[in-house]
Protein backbone atom coordinates (compact mmCIF):
# COMPACT_ATOMS: atom_id res chain seq x y z
CA UNK A 1 0.00 0.00 0.00
CA UNK A 2 1.04 3.69 -1.31
CA UNK A 3 1.01 6.23 1.85
CA UNK A 4 1.12 8.96 -0.44
CA UNK A 5 -0.67 9.40 -3.43
CA UNK A 6 1.37 10.91 -7.09
CA UNK A 7 -2.02 13.22 -7.49
CA UNK A 8 -0.73 16.53 -8.56
CA UNK A 9 -0.53 19.40 -5.95
CA UNK A 10 -4.16 20.85 -6.73
CA UNK A 11 -5.19 19.88 -3.09
CA UNK A 12 -3.31 18.72 -0.78
CA UNK A 13 -4.21 18.16 3.42
CA UNK A 14 -3.28 21.59 5.94
CA UNK A 15 -3.65 22.15 9.52
CA UNK A 16 -6.69 23.84 10.80
CA UNK A 17 -4.81 25.26 13.72
CA UNK A 18 -1.30 25.64 13.01
CA UNK A 19 -1.53 25.26 8.98
CA UNK A 20 1.42 22.79 8.65
CA UNK A 21 0.83 21.00 5.30
CA UNK A 22 1.28 17.37 4.89
CA UNK A 23 0.50 16.95 1.22
CA UNK A 24 -1.74 13.59 0.32
CA UNK A 25 -2.12 10.90 2.30
CA UNK A 26 -4.37 8.88 5.10
CA UNK A 27 -4.28 11.19 8.07
CA UNK A 28 -6.62 13.45 9.76
CA UNK A 29 -4.84 14.90 12.68
CA UNK A 30 -2.00 16.84 12.78
CA UNK A 31 1.00 14.86 14.25
CA UNK A 32 2.32 18.76 15.68
CA UNK A 33 -0.78 20.00 17.13
CA UNK A 34 -2.99 16.95 16.76
CA UNK A 35 -5.31 19.54 15.33
CA UNK A 36 -7.93 18.38 12.27
CA UNK A 37 -6.69 18.30 8.96
CA UNK A 38 -8.53 19.87 6.05
CA UNK A 39 -7.91 19.95 2.52
CA UNK A 40 -6.99 23.57 1.19
CA UNK A 41 -6.73 24.35 -2.43
CA UNK A 42 -4.57 26.03 -4.82
CA UNK A 43 -7.85 28.25 -6.32
CA UNK A 44 -6.48 30.00 -8.42
CA UNK A 45 -5.45 27.08 -10.72
CA UNK A 46 -9.04 25.74 -10.37
CA UNK A 47 -10.50 29.58 -11.49
CA UNK A 48 -10.20 29.35 -14.77
CA UNK A 49 -12.14 25.67 -15.53
CA UNK A 50 -14.85 26.06 -12.33
CA UNK A 51 -17.24 28.05 -14.43
CA UNK A 52 -20.91 27.93 -14.67
CA UNK A 53 -20.68 26.75 -18.23
CA UNK A 54 -18.16 23.89 -17.81
CA UNK A 55 -20.35 23.05 -14.67
CA UNK A 56 -23.66 23.32 -17.05
CA UNK A 57 -21.59 20.62 -19.11
CA UNK A 58 -21.19 18.14 -16.34
CA UNK A 59 -22.60 14.93 -15.20
CA UNK A 60 -26.17 15.04 -13.33
CA UNK A 61 -24.64 14.20 -10.52
CA UNK A 62 -22.06 15.49 -7.47
CA UNK A 63 -19.06 15.14 -10.02
CA UNK A 64 -19.76 17.74 -11.91
CA UNK A 65 -18.18 20.26 -9.48
CA UNK A 66 -15.45 17.85 -9.35
CA UNK A 67 -12.75 20.38 -10.31
CA UNK A 68 -13.36 21.34 -6.23
CA UNK A 69 -13.41 17.79 -5.03
CA UNK A 70 -10.40 16.00 -3.64
CA UNK A 71 -10.10 13.49 -6.58
CA UNK A 72 -6.96 11.20 -7.65
CA UNK A 73 -6.16 12.20 -11.33
CA UNK A 74 -8.13 10.13 -14.04
CA UNK A 75 -10.83 9.43 -11.38
CA UNK A 76 -13.67 7.46 -13.25
CA UNK A 77 -17.07 7.91 -10.96
CA UNK A 78 -18.35 4.63 -10.20
CA UNK A 79 -21.83 5.80 -8.78
CA UNK A 80 -24.23 8.83 -9.76
CA UNK A 81 -23.86 10.57 -6.20
CA UNK A 82 -25.96 13.80 -5.70
CA UNK A 83 -27.76 16.32 -7.89
CA UNK A 84 -30.74 15.67 -6.19
CA UNK A 85 -34.31 17.76 -6.60
CA UNK A 86 -34.49 21.42 -4.79
CA UNK A 87 -38.02 21.98 -4.69
CA UNK A 88 -40.17 24.74 -3.56
CA UNK A 89 -42.40 23.43 -1.07
CA UNK A 90 -45.68 25.87 -1.02
CA UNK A 91 -47.75 23.85 0.97
CA UNK A 92 -45.08 23.33 4.13
CA UNK A 93 -44.49 26.78 3.67
CA UNK A 94 -48.02 27.59 4.63
CA UNK A 95 -48.03 25.52 7.26
CA UNK A 96 -44.84 26.78 8.73
CA UNK A 97 -45.64 29.97 8.10
CA UNK A 98 -42.99 30.27 5.43
CA UNK A 99 -43.68 31.71 1.94
CA UNK A 100 -40.19 31.18 0.33
CA UNK A 101 -39.32 27.41 1.57
CA UNK A 102 -37.28 24.97 -0.41
CA UNK A 103 -36.18 21.43 0.36
CA UNK A 104 -32.89 20.29 -0.74
CA UNK A 105 -33.95 16.32 -1.17
CA UNK A 106 -31.33 13.89 -0.50
CA UNK A 107 -33.78 11.21 0.73
CA UNK A 108 -33.31 10.36 -3.03
CA UNK A 109 -29.74 10.74 -3.62
CA UNK A 110 -27.82 7.41 -5.14
CA UNK A 111 -27.34 4.99 -4.43
CA UNK A 112 -28.76 4.63 -0.45
CA UNK A 113 -30.99 7.21 0.12
CA UNK A 114 -29.14 9.70 2.28
CA UNK A 115 -26.18 12.79 1.95
CA UNK A 116 -23.66 9.98 2.95
CA UNK A 117 -23.49 8.43 -0.56
CA UNK A 118 -21.64 11.98 -1.41
CA UNK A 119 -19.05 11.66 1.10
CA UNK A 120 -18.24 8.11 0.68
CA UNK A 121 -18.35 8.39 -2.95
CA UNK A 122 -14.92 11.09 -2.25
CA UNK A 123 -13.34 8.51 0.10
CA UNK A 124 -13.56 5.59 -1.99
CA UNK A 125 -12.07 7.65 -4.79
CA UNK A 126 -8.92 8.31 -2.17
CA UNK A 127 -8.91 4.88 -0.73
CA UNK A 128 -8.28 3.32 -3.88
CA UNK A 129 -5.41 5.85 -4.74
CA UNK A 130 -3.50 5.25 -1.55
CA UNK A 131 -3.92 1.32 -2.28
CA UNK A 132 -6.46 -0.02 0.60
CA UNK A 133 -8.04 -3.01 -0.23
CA UNK A 134 -9.99 -2.87 3.31
CA UNK A 135 -12.12 0.31 4.05
CA UNK A 136 -13.53 0.86 7.40
CA UNK A 137 -16.40 3.21 9.19
CA UNK A 138 -18.07 4.26 12.65
CA UNK A 139 -21.60 4.72 11.85
CA UNK A 140 -24.97 5.72 13.29
CA UNK A 141 -26.68 4.11 9.78
CA UNK A 142 -26.33 6.05 6.52
CA UNK A 143 -22.70 6.16 6.54
CA UNK A 144 -23.01 1.92 7.31
CA UNK A 145 -25.89 1.61 4.05
CA UNK A 146 -23.89 3.86 2.08
CA UNK A 147 -20.04 2.66 2.29
CA UNK A 148 -21.36 -1.00 2.16
CA UNK A 149 -23.02 -0.50 -0.87
CA UNK A 150 -20.36 1.81 -2.96
CA UNK A 151 -17.82 -0.74 -1.11
CA UNK A 152 -19.39 -3.44 -2.73
CA UNK A 153 -19.44 -2.09 -6.15
CA UNK A 154 -15.51 -0.74 -6.27
CA UNK A 155 -14.27 -4.35 -4.79
CA UNK A 156 -13.48 -3.22 -1.34
CA UNK A 157 -14.19 -5.30 1.70
CA UNK A 158 -15.88 -3.42 3.94
CA UNK A 159 -15.83 -3.65 7.86
CA UNK A 160 -18.88 -1.27 9.66
CA UNK A 161 -19.21 -0.36 13.25
CA UNK A 162 -22.52 0.69 14.53
CA UNK A 163 -24.24 1.32 17.48
CA UNK A 164 -26.19 -2.24 18.84
CA UNK A 165 -29.86 -0.08 18.81
CA UNK A 166 -29.84 1.08 15.10
CA UNK A 167 -32.77 0.61 13.30
CA UNK A 168 -33.36 -2.57 11.69
CA UNK A 169 -33.76 -1.37 8.28
CA UNK A 170 -30.39 0.10 8.44
CA UNK A 171 -28.69 -2.79 9.68
CA UNK A 172 -30.16 -5.14 7.34
CA UNK A 173 -29.36 -2.11 4.58
CA UNK A 174 -25.52 -2.76 5.38
CA UNK A 175 -25.69 -6.42 5.91
CA UNK A 176 -27.40 -6.67 1.88
CA UNK A 177 -24.20 -5.73 0.61
CA UNK A 178 -21.93 -8.41 2.33
CA UNK A 179 -19.98 -5.45 4.64
CA UNK A 180 -18.92 -7.32 8.06
CA UNK A 181 -20.92 -5.66 10.54
CA UNK A 182 -19.78 -5.22 13.82
CA UNK A 183 -22.78 -4.00 16.45
CA UNK A 184 -21.11 -2.52 19.55
CA UNK A 185 -22.74 -2.11 22.89
CA UNK A 186 -22.29 1.34 23.27
CA UNK A 187 -23.49 4.69 21.51
CA UNK A 188 -21.96 6.27 18.51
CA UNK A 189 -19.57 8.53 20.63
CA UNK A 190 -17.91 4.65 22.03
CA UNK A 191 -18.12 3.31 18.67
CA UNK A 192 -16.43 5.73 17.17
CA UNK A 193 -13.70 6.05 20.01
CA UNK A 194 -13.68 2.54 19.34
CA UNK A 195 -12.68 3.04 15.73
CA UNK A 196 -9.89 5.59 16.45
CA UNK A 197 -8.36 2.72 18.31
CA UNK A 198 -8.48 -0.03 15.80
CA UNK A 199 -7.69 3.03 13.12
CA UNK A 200 -4.69 3.44 14.99
CA UNK A 201 -3.52 -0.27 14.62
CA UNK A 202 -4.52 -1.22 11.48
CA UNK A 203 -3.96 -0.85 7.68
CA UNK A 204 -7.65 0.49 6.92
CA UNK A 205 -8.65 2.81 5.25
CA UNK A 206 -11.43 4.57 7.76
CA UNK A 207 -13.58 6.76 5.86
CA UNK A 208 -14.35 8.90 8.56
CA UNK A 209 -11.08 8.75 10.54
CA UNK A 210 -7.98 8.42 8.45
CA UNK A 211 -9.69 9.61 4.93
CA UNK A 212 -11.73 11.77 7.07
CA UNK A 213 -10.68 15.32 5.32
CA UNK A 214 -10.97 13.67 1.85
CA UNK A 215 -14.37 11.94 2.52
CA UNK A 216 -15.69 15.89 4.40
CA UNK A 217 -15.27 17.60 1.21
CA UNK A 218 -17.95 15.70 -0.40
CA UNK A 219 -20.60 17.60 1.96
CA UNK A 220 -19.44 20.53 -0.28
CA UNK A 221 -21.37 19.55 -3.13
CA UNK A 222 -24.43 19.89 -1.42
CA UNK A 223 -24.05 23.39 -1.03
CA UNK A 224 -22.43 24.08 -4.27
CA UNK A 225 -26.27 22.18 -5.99
CA UNK A 226 -28.16 24.47 -3.73
CA UNK A 227 -26.34 27.69 -5.18
CA UNK A 228 -27.01 25.95 -8.91
CA UNK A 229 -30.66 25.19 -8.09
CA UNK A 230 -31.25 28.35 -7.22
CA UNK A 231 -30.17 30.03 -10.68
CA UNK A 232 -26.27 30.51 -9.28
CA UNK A 233 -27.40 32.40 -5.73
CA UNK A 234 -27.26 31.73 -2.00
CA UNK A 235 -30.07 31.52 -0.29
CA UNK A 236 -30.80 33.65 2.85
CA UNK A 237 -30.95 31.17 5.01
CA UNK A 238 -30.35 27.19 5.35
CA UNK A 239 -31.50 24.70 8.23
CA UNK A 240 -29.30 22.07 8.42
CA UNK A 241 -29.28 18.60 10.73
CA UNK A 242 -26.77 18.16 13.38
CA UNK A 243 -24.73 15.60 14.15
CA UNK A 244 -20.97 15.13 14.46
CA UNK A 245 -21.42 19.04 12.47
CA UNK A 246 -19.31 18.61 9.52
CA UNK A 247 -22.71 19.43 6.68
CA UNK A 248 -23.02 22.22 8.22
CA UNK A 249 -19.28 23.65 8.24
CA UNK A 250 -19.00 21.90 4.27
CA UNK A 251 -21.86 23.97 3.14
CA UNK A 252 -20.29 26.83 4.53
CA UNK A 253 -17.16 26.30 2.83
CA UNK A 254 -18.57 25.37 -0.44
CA UNK A 255 -20.83 28.99 -0.85
CA UNK A 256 -17.50 30.80 0.24
CA UNK A 257 -15.35 28.95 -2.25
CA UNK A 258 -18.30 29.77 -5.10
CA UNK A 259 -17.97 33.24 -3.71
CA UNK A 260 -14.27 32.93 -4.23
CA UNK A 261 -14.30 31.75 -7.49
CA UNK A 262 -17.32 34.72 -8.78
CA UNK A 263 -19.59 31.85 -9.61
CA UNK A 264 -22.11 33.78 -7.31
CA UNK A 265 -22.70 37.46 -5.75
CA UNK A 266 -21.31 37.31 -2.17
CA UNK A 267 -23.93 37.32 0.11
CA UNK A 268 -24.41 36.59 4.03
CA UNK A 269 -26.49 33.52 4.65
CA UNK A 270 -27.68 32.61 8.02
CA UNK A 271 -26.94 28.88 9.27
CA UNK A 272 -29.41 27.22 11.00
CA UNK A 273 -28.48 23.92 13.30
CA UNK A 274 -31.26 21.27 13.86
CA UNK A 275 -30.74 18.51 16.19
CA UNK A 276 -33.17 16.42 18.79
CA UNK A 277 -33.84 17.72 21.97
CA UNK A 278 -32.45 14.09 23.36
CA UNK A 279 -29.01 14.97 21.76
CA UNK A 280 -28.59 18.36 21.72
CA UNK A 281 -24.80 19.78 22.51
CA UNK A 282 -25.08 22.45 19.56
CA UNK A 283 -28.37 24.11 20.09
CA UNK A 284 -27.21 23.74 23.96
CA UNK A 285 -24.26 25.59 23.71
CA UNK A 286 -26.12 28.17 20.89
CA UNK A 287 -28.70 28.85 23.23
CA UNK A 288 -26.67 29.32 26.29
CA UNK A 289 -24.05 31.84 24.91
CA UNK A 290 -21.70 29.11 25.62
CA UNK A 291 -18.21 28.69 23.12
CA UNK A 292 -17.40 25.34 24.45
CA UNK A 293 -19.68 21.88 24.03
CA UNK A 294 -20.60 19.90 26.53
CA UNK A 295 -20.71 16.64 25.84
CA UNK A 296 -24.48 14.35 26.30
CA UNK A 297 -25.27 11.18 26.38
CA UNK A 298 -27.79 10.70 23.46
CA UNK A 299 -31.31 9.63 24.01
CA UNK A 300 -33.28 10.42 20.98
CA UNK A 301 -35.02 8.62 18.19
CA UNK A 302 -33.09 10.26 15.12
CA UNK A 303 -30.36 7.83 16.05
CA UNK A 304 -28.82 9.39 12.83
CA UNK A 305 -28.08 12.15 14.68
CA UNK A 306 -27.31 10.95 18.05
CA UNK A 307 -23.88 11.79 18.05
CA UNK A 308 -23.39 13.38 22.13
CA UNK A 309 -19.08 14.21 21.55
CA UNK A 310 -19.85 16.10 17.99
CA UNK A 311 -16.40 15.93 16.30
CA UNK A 312 -16.48 19.01 14.12
CA UNK A 313 -19.22 20.38 16.90
CA UNK A 314 -16.94 23.53 17.62
CA UNK A 315 -16.25 24.75 14.25
CA UNK A 316 -19.97 24.02 13.38
CA UNK A 317 -20.77 26.06 16.45
CA UNK A 318 -18.48 28.95 14.86
CA UNK A 319 -20.55 28.66 11.46
CA UNK A 320 -23.63 29.26 12.71
CA UNK A 321 -22.49 32.01 15.43
CA UNK A 322 -20.14 33.83 12.79
CA UNK A 323 -23.34 33.81 10.55
CA UNK A 324 -26.41 35.20 12.81
CA UNK A 325 -28.11 31.79 12.18
CA UNK A 326 -29.19 29.83 15.37
CA UNK A 327 -29.78 26.50 16.40
CA UNK A 328 -33.24 24.69 17.87
CA UNK A 329 -33.67 21.19 19.21
CA UNK A 330 -37.54 19.32 19.07
CA UNK A 331 -38.58 16.80 20.99
CA UNK A 332 -39.08 13.06 19.69
CA UNK A 333 -42.77 13.54 18.83
CA UNK A 334 -42.37 16.44 17.43
CA UNK A 335 -39.71 14.36 14.94
CA UNK A 336 -42.48 11.95 14.12
CA UNK A 337 -45.19 14.90 13.89
CA UNK A 338 -42.88 16.71 11.59
CA UNK A 339 -42.07 13.53 9.65
CA UNK A 340 -45.96 13.33 8.17
CA UNK A 341 -46.13 16.75 7.91
CA UNK A 342 -43.53 16.38 5.12
CA UNK A 343 -44.95 13.65 3.56
CA UNK A 344 -49.09 15.22 3.72
CA UNK A 345 -47.66 18.39 2.66
CA UNK A 346 -44.88 17.47 0.08
CA UNK A 347 -45.02 13.98 -1.06
CA UNK A 348 -41.59 13.60 0.55
CA UNK A 349 -40.92 10.60 3.23
CA UNK A 350 -38.08 11.60 5.62
CA UNK A 351 -36.20 9.48 8.24
CA UNK A 352 -36.10 11.09 11.62
CA UNK A 353 -33.18 13.30 11.09
CA UNK A 354 -35.54 15.37 8.29
CA UNK A 355 -38.12 15.39 10.89
CA UNK A 356 -35.58 17.12 12.92
CA UNK A 357 -34.94 19.65 10.71
CA UNK A 358 -38.67 20.34 9.51
CA UNK A 359 -39.46 20.56 13.16
CA UNK A 360 -36.64 22.49 14.22
CA UNK A 361 -37.38 24.94 10.82
CA UNK A 362 -41.19 25.79 12.17
CA UNK A 363 -39.99 27.06 15.56
CA UNK A 364 -37.27 28.98 14.23
CA UNK A 365 -40.13 30.71 11.78
CA UNK A 366 -42.46 31.44 14.77
CA UNK A 367 -39.50 32.84 16.51
CA UNK A 368 -38.87 34.97 13.89
CA UNK A 369 -35.57 33.84 13.36
CA UNK A 370 -36.35 33.21 10.45
CA UNK A 371 -39.01 35.77 7.80
CA UNK A 372 -41.38 34.35 5.83
CA UNK A 373 -40.52 36.06 2.72
CA UNK A 374 -36.64 35.18 2.79
CA UNK A 375 -35.66 32.77 0.80
CA UNK A 376 -34.66 29.57 3.13
CA UNK A 377 -33.13 25.93 2.35
CA UNK A 378 -33.95 23.11 4.70
CA UNK A 379 -31.51 20.33 3.85
CA UNK A 380 -33.43 16.88 4.24
CA UNK A 381 -30.98 14.21 4.43
CA UNK A 382 -32.32 11.12 4.36
CA UNK A 383 -34.97 8.50 3.44
CA UNK A 384 -38.14 7.78 5.84
CA UNK A 385 -38.32 4.08 4.52
CA UNK A 386 -35.24 3.60 6.93
CA UNK A 387 -36.74 4.65 9.91
CA UNK A 388 -40.43 3.01 9.93
CA UNK A 389 -40.16 1.78 13.01
CA UNK A 390 -40.97 4.89 14.65
CA UNK A 391 -43.72 5.36 12.85
CA UNK A 392 -45.18 1.84 14.53
CA UNK A 393 -48.74 2.77 15.99
CA UNK A 394 -49.38 6.08 14.79
CA UNK A 395 -51.78 4.84 11.53
CA UNK A 396 -54.44 2.39 12.08
CA UNK A 397 -55.00 -0.45 9.27
CA UNK A 398 -59.02 -1.27 8.75
CA UNK A 399 -60.07 -5.03 8.18
CA UNK A 400 -59.51 -5.46 4.41
CA UNK A 401 -63.18 -5.54 2.71
CA UNK A 402 -64.33 -8.28 0.44
CA UNK A 403 -63.95 -7.69 -3.11
CA UNK A 404 -67.90 -6.10 -4.41
CA UNK A 405 -69.17 -3.13 -4.64
CA UNK A 406 -71.72 -2.77 -2.01
CA UNK A 407 -69.07 -3.43 0.65
CA UNK A 408 -67.29 -0.75 -0.75
CA UNK A 409 -70.33 1.45 -0.72
CA UNK A 410 -71.07 0.38 3.04
CA UNK A 411 -67.02 1.01 3.99
CA UNK A 412 -67.30 4.48 2.38
CA UNK A 413 -70.54 5.19 3.63
CA UNK A 414 -68.99 4.01 7.61
CA UNK A 415 -65.61 5.77 6.84
CA UNK A 416 -67.05 9.52 5.93
CA UNK A 417 -69.42 8.97 8.83
CA UNK A 418 -66.72 8.22 11.60
CA UNK A 419 -63.68 10.40 12.58
CA UNK A 420 -60.86 10.33 10.31
CA UNK A 421 -58.54 7.64 10.60
CA UNK A 422 -55.28 7.19 9.02
CA UNK A 423 -54.80 10.58 9.51
CA UNK A 424 -51.82 11.16 12.11
CA UNK A 425 -52.90 13.40 15.12
CA UNK A 426 -52.17 17.47 14.77
CA UNK A 427 -51.90 17.00 19.01
CA UNK A 428 -48.38 19.05 19.02
CA UNK A 429 -49.72 22.27 17.06
CA UNK A 430 -46.03 23.82 18.00
CA UNK A 431 -44.54 21.90 15.19
CA UNK A 432 -47.22 23.04 12.17
CA UNK A 433 -48.51 26.40 13.23
CA UNK A 434 -47.27 29.67 12.54
CA UNK B 1 -2.14 2.85 43.41
CA UNK B 2 -1.56 3.11 39.70
CA UNK B 3 -3.01 3.46 36.56
CA UNK B 4 -2.41 2.86 33.01
CA UNK B 5 -1.99 6.04 30.17
CA UNK B 6 -2.16 4.40 26.69
CA UNK B 7 0.09 6.74 24.70
CA UNK B 8 -1.58 6.70 20.12
CA UNK B 9 0.58 6.27 17.37
CA UNK B 10 0.73 9.74 16.52
CA UNK B 11 2.39 10.49 20.06
CA UNK B 12 4.58 7.34 20.32
CA UNK B 13 7.90 9.75 19.02
CA UNK B 14 7.40 11.98 21.45
CA UNK B 15 7.39 8.86 24.36
CA UNK B 16 10.36 7.51 23.21
CA UNK B 17 8.16 4.64 21.52
CA UNK B 18 6.20 3.73 24.66
CA UNK B 19 2.58 2.82 23.76
CA UNK B 20 1.78 2.32 27.30
CA UNK B 21 2.92 4.47 30.44
CA UNK B 22 1.91 3.16 34.50
CA UNK B 23 2.11 6.43 37.21
CA UNK B 24 0.55 6.96 40.04
CA UNK B 25 -1.26 10.09 39.60
CA UNK B 26 -4.42 10.83 41.17
CA UNK B 27 -6.17 13.28 39.23
CA UNK B 28 -5.59 14.52 35.53
CA UNK B 29 -3.32 17.78 36.47
CA UNK B 30 -1.23 15.34 38.46
CA UNK B 31 -1.27 12.94 35.25
CA UNK B 32 -0.07 15.97 32.98
CA UNK B 33 2.75 16.64 35.45
CA UNK B 34 3.89 13.09 35.32
CA UNK B 35 3.81 12.84 31.32
CA UNK B 36 5.75 16.78 31.57
CA UNK B 37 8.35 15.32 33.61
CA UNK B 38 9.22 12.13 31.45
CA UNK B 39 8.45 13.30 28.36
CA UNK B 40 8.55 17.24 28.28
CA UNK B 41 8.09 17.16 24.17
CA UNK B 42 5.06 15.93 24.72
CA UNK B 43 3.33 18.98 26.88
CA UNK B 44 2.43 20.90 23.84
CA UNK B 45 0.42 18.23 21.90
CA UNK B 46 -1.82 18.11 25.34
CA UNK B 47 -2.01 21.16 26.48
CA UNK B 48 -2.19 24.91 24.95
CA UNK B 49 -0.64 27.86 25.79
CA UNK B 50 -2.88 28.36 28.76
CA UNK B 51 -2.43 24.71 30.05
CA UNK B 52 -5.94 24.38 28.84
CA UNK B 53 -6.05 20.56 27.54
CA UNK B 54 -6.25 20.59 23.86
CA UNK B 55 -9.64 20.61 21.67
CA UNK B 56 -9.25 18.15 19.73
CA UNK B 57 -8.18 15.83 22.04
CA UNK B 58 -10.23 13.52 24.16
CA UNK B 59 -9.06 11.75 27.23
CA UNK B 60 -11.23 8.49 28.69
CA UNK B 61 -11.09 6.93 31.80
CA UNK B 62 -12.09 2.85 31.42
CA UNK B 63 -13.61 3.82 28.05
CA UNK B 64 -15.87 6.73 29.49
CA UNK B 65 -14.94 10.31 28.18
CA UNK B 66 -13.95 12.00 31.60
CA UNK B 67 -15.70 15.09 31.19
CA UNK B 68 -18.81 12.81 32.34
CA UNK B 69 -16.81 11.57 35.41
CA UNK B 70 -15.87 15.39 36.60
CA UNK B 71 -13.11 16.39 34.38
CA UNK B 72 -9.86 17.56 36.18
CA UNK B 73 -12.33 16.64 39.74
CA UNK B 74 -12.04 13.35 38.83
CA UNK B 75 -9.77 10.99 41.66
CA UNK B 76 -8.05 8.02 39.71
CA UNK B 77 -8.91 4.56 41.08
CA UNK B 78 -6.46 2.18 41.56
CA UNK B 79 -6.19 -0.09 37.99
CA UNK B 80 -7.72 2.84 35.79
CA UNK B 81 -7.26 2.70 32.42
CA UNK B 82 -6.93 6.28 30.70
CA UNK B 83 -7.03 6.67 26.71
CA UNK B 84 -5.76 9.81 25.12
CA UNK B 85 -7.42 9.65 21.86
CA UNK B 86 -7.74 12.70 19.12
CA UNK B 87 -11.47 14.29 18.10
CA UNK B 88 -11.41 13.25 14.45
CA UNK B 89 -12.89 16.50 13.17
CA UNK B 90 -12.62 17.67 9.17
CA UNK B 91 -15.20 20.68 9.52
CA UNK B 92 -13.37 24.32 8.56
CA UNK B 93 -15.80 27.74 9.74
CA UNK B 94 -13.14 29.28 7.52
CA UNK B 95 -11.86 27.46 4.91
CA UNK B 96 -11.08 29.69 2.52
CA UNK B 97 -10.21 33.00 5.00
CA UNK B 98 -6.77 32.03 4.60
CA UNK B 99 -4.75 31.91 2.01
CA UNK B 100 -4.43 28.52 0.13
CA UNK B 101 -1.13 27.38 0.77
CA UNK B 102 -0.42 25.33 -2.67
CA UNK B 103 0.79 27.10 -5.62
Amino acid sequence: MSVTSSVPAKYELRCRECVKTWGNQPRSICDDCFSPLEVSYDYDSIRATFTRERIAQGPPSMWRYADLLPLPENFQPTVPAGFTPLLQAPRLARQLGAKNLYLKNDAVCLPTLSFKDRVVAVALAQARSFGFDTVACSSTGNLANSLAAQAARNGFQSWIFIPADLEPAKILGTQVFGAKLVRVAGNYDQVNRLCSQIADERSWGFVNVNLRPYYAEGSKTVGFEIAEQLGWRLPDNIVVPIAGGSLITKIKKAFDELIQLGLVEPKPVKFFGAQATGCSPISTAVKTGSSEIEPQKPATIARSLAIGNPADGHYALKTIKHSGGWSEDVSDPEVVNSICLLAETEGIFTETAGGVTVGTAGKLYRQDRILPEETTVLCITGNGLKTTDVLVGKYETDEPIPPKIAEFDKYLERTLNAPQKNVPKKDVPETVEA
Amino acid sequence: MTITVQIPTALRRLTAGAGRITCSATNLGELFSVLDQQFPDLNPHLRDEAGQIRRFLNVYVNEEDIRFLGGNTYAFQDGDEVLLVPSIAGGSAEAVDVEPSVS
